[in-house]
């Protein structure tokens, strides 16, 4: 049973610490529901179409009008983005969420953070709640640092003197001491997002909400948020984590959640978790067409070794093919096209563009296949993810990791003992007996 | 030895024993599911966020004259050039009655609770339409967007008002001892503001009618207040009854109130102030409920 009108209560438990909350944040049978607009009806004659003009304003009514309401819940135009969803996570507990695109994980965030109500279960947070959905929420670039500083933090839940008393950590953390009093307009884009990123840093909630904004700044600083991250955890927050890295997760996570197509699927370890997601992805050489943005459209995935096509299972110790085909839709420039090589628990191996044999010219409109030649025993023995990367220099990204291709690589050392390492190279050896002289 | 071990040593030592950060932990759960809310404003949690309060409000204060020349100057240039286009039309070629007052302090003295008015108003009815991008990435009590420019526009009000005291000076007019019920004036203009933003605010969560609805409502608005008319037409044209049902249009009970007042043409028309009253606090209510009821909508519909 459905109410008819959603809404949040926030209501306040006194517990006076004789009964401890046992749990920081408790998810029940959480679900959440959007409307997604019903395809419009298309005039056939000109009568319709003029009638379509007059009506126009009281079709418009209804269709915004249905994107507040609730309905049954198995009409056609509503898409569950959060069904049933039920977990809870412990006082101190790092827990990353992981899953594909629109498998939920945001909505659920933003649930958590109070930005959306949900449509059927509940909540339960007990602690302070803050939430860093994006890191910059609310600047404003005709203030200077220090208003931003302030209005940010109040922004994130703080109040002035929790400001007041964690600026100076702030303005150093964010390296902007000498700017601190000019405007943010004039600030360069590292520096704001640092700012930005700091006054989120610091808050001084027992619950924080992180979605994707450690990825901000360049590689110093993106070591020094993890570092942050690292120290958070471990003064004993709770913090709920969501991230495509893998590497972030497994570093700071103790615990993760799968999220598949709106459900929980599974719990456990961050090592378990990113194993079955990585798994999970595509896997062989199958596809369908997909389109990537306007430009292109990625027809078929080949493997190919010792000259035939193959499976997921090849021989590391070869040389293989990937045979990527796809559709240049409209003249293209500056394409950048290749891969993304992951290792099964989610270290990033290396990039490899096909700009090594294209150049950045432009592509005509017309069928393509970019096929990428490995040398044998390169890899050693393991699961392998060739993410897809497709985008334009300096520009955009089309398709970054979306589509991925998964690989076994056994191996002549399959057997052997054990040779620990990210690569294989065989190399060669010569071994000579020396007279001693 | 319970506070000898540490994980820092040094000068940021960090007892082993002590969880510094949960230290302050207040005895609070928030409960979030799809229940109907009662409480028409979370006053406790407006009280938490106060802060934020005044951090927007000086945000709109400090943004809204940067990088122009003339700075605050606009808040005076604004009402004095409308007041002499006013003058030139209605008092000159038309020959409006001005209540025997100079047709141009007669028009200044309600211009400048009018342009607060519709600044406000108009300010309020986007709020969350211009704040879009805060309001779906993170919490904060949604009511803090329409009331900020509530205070925010009063900036504007009082130094446009001061002007007031230059025109008295120059047609030698002098304020009436009810001057000193300005401020109860000033608080109905801001609840009238209050009470239509909200409406519009909220309706604004769905209907973005309201955006290009807004310049062509406030013009109308303008025109229906006794801004370049005198308010005692109403009177001589529809009677005692018509007088009170267009006092439910409040705006209609502060200008006069202001001319009365600051210029003594008319008795104070208390009676109009308030049903004035009544009618904004209505109004303000009933755009409190309608407000709550929309704006958890918001990030889904934005």
């Amino acid at each position: 049973m459905l109410p008819d009108r959603s809404e949040i209560v926030t209501m306040t438990l006194r517990s006076n610490g004789q009964h401890p909350p046992q749990a920081a944040i408790v998810v029940e049978k959480l679900g959440k529901m959007y409307h997604i607009g019903m395809r419009e009806k298309k005039a056939d004659t000109l009568l319709q179409s003029a009638a379509g003009w007059i009506t126009a304003p009281l079709q418009n009514f209804r269709k915004v009008r249905r994107l507040s309401q609730v309905a049954n819940d198995d009409a056609a135009d509503i898409i569950w983005a959060l069904r049933d969803v039920t977990f809870s996570i412990d006082h101190g507990d790092v827990v990353g969420i992981v899953g594909r695109n629109g498998a939920g994980k945001s909505t659920l965030l933003k649930i958590l953070s109070r930005i959306t109500p949900p449509s059927t279960g509940q909540v339960i947070l007990n602690g302070r709640v803050s939430s860093l959905l994006e890191v910059g929420t609310g600047f404003h670039p005709e203030l200077s640092g220090r208003e931003n500083v302030y209005l940010n933090g109040t922004i994130l839940g703080m109040t002035r003197s929790e400001v007041d008393r964690k600026f100076e950590e702030i303005v150093a953390f964010a390296e902007v001491e000498k700017f601190i009093d000019t405007p943010v307009k004039r600030y360069s884009s590292g520096m704001r997002v640092r700012l930005a990123f700091a006054v989120s840093a610091h808050l001084e909630s027992e619950i924080l909400l992180v979605d994707e904004v450690l990825a901000v700044g360049d590689a110093a600083f993106q070591e020094k948020c993890l570092n942050k991250m690292d120290g958070v955890a471990k003064v004993g927050r709770t913090v709920l984590l969501v991230s495509h890295n893998m590497q972030v997760i497994q570093r700071l996570c103790s615990r993760a959640l799968l999220l598949q197509g709106g459900q929980l699927v599974a719990v456990g370890s961050p090592g378990q978790i990113v194993n079955r997601y990585l798994s999970d992805s595509l896997s062989g050489s199958m596809l369908d067409p997909v389109e990537v943005g306007e430009e292109l459209r990625i027809n078929r995935l080949g493997i190919v070794q010792n000259g035939t096509p193959a499976g997921e299972f090849l021989d590391g110790s070869l040389p293989f093919e990937i045979h990527v085909n796809y559709d240049v839709l409209r003249p293209v420039r500056n394409l950048l096209f290749g891969f993304n090589v992951v290792a099964g628990d989610g270290t990033n191996l290396f990039r490899t563009y096909d700009l090594l044999d294209f150049g950045m010219g432009e592509r005509q409109p017309g069928p393509y296949d970019s096929i990428f030649h490995l040398p044998g025993g390169v890899l050693p023995a393991g699961y392998y993810f060739f993410e897809i990367l497709v985008g334009i220099h300096r520009l955009r990204w089309l398709s970054k990791g979306e589509i991925r291709l998964r690989l076994n690589l056994g191996g002549v050392r399959e057997s052997d003992v054990d040779y620990p390492g990210v690569v294989a190279p065989i190399g060669r050896w010569t071994v000579l007996q020396t007279d001693h002289v | 030895m319970s506070a000898g071990r540490s994980l820092v040593s040094g000068k940021n030592r960090l007892p082993i024993n002590r969880r510094p950060d949960t230290d302050f932990m207040k005895t609070e759960s928030i409960v979030i599911k799809p229940v109907r809310g009662r409480q028409l404003v979370d006053w406790r949690e407006l009280r938490d966020y106060r802060d934020l309060f005044y951090f927007l409000i000086a945000r709109d204060i400090k943004v809204l004259y940067k990088q122009t020349v003339l700075g605050f100057g606009w808040a005076i240039i604004r009402p004095v050039f409308s007041m002499v286009i006013f003058t030139i039309i209605f008092g000159d070629l038309a020959q409006v009655s001005s209540d025997g007052v100079p047709y141009a302090i007669f028009n200044y003295v309600a211009l400048v609770p009018w342009l607060y008015f519709s600044a406000a108003l108009t300010a309020a009815a986007l709020s969350l339409v211009n704040n879009t991008e805060m309001l779906t990435k993170v919490y904060v009590p949604r009511l803090a967007f329409p009331l900020t420019p509530i205070f925010a526009k009063l900036v504007d009000f009082f130094i446009s008002f001061a002007i007031v005291f230059v025109l008295m000076a120059w047609f030698r007019i002098l304020p009436t001892a009810n001057a000193l019920f300005l401020p109860l004036l000033i608080v109905l203009m801001m609840l009238t503001a209050t009470g239509m933003g909200l409406w519009f605010a909220a309706m604004s969560v769905q209907y973005r009618d309201v955006k290009h609805a807004m310049p062509f409502l406030t013009q109308v608005l303008m025109y229906a207040a006794p801004v370049v008319w005198s308010g005692s037409l109403i009177g001589e044209r529809f009677g005692e009854i018509g007088r009170l049902l267009f006092a439910l249009y409040p705006m209609v009970g502060v200008i006069e109130g202001f001319r009365s007042a600051l210029l003594g043409t008319v008795p104070m028309p208390w009676d109009m102030i308030l049903v004035g009253f009544i009618s904004a606090m209505v109004m303000t209510i009933s755009g409190l409920n309608y407000f709550r009821r929309m704006e958890f909508h918001f990030a889904d519909v934005a």
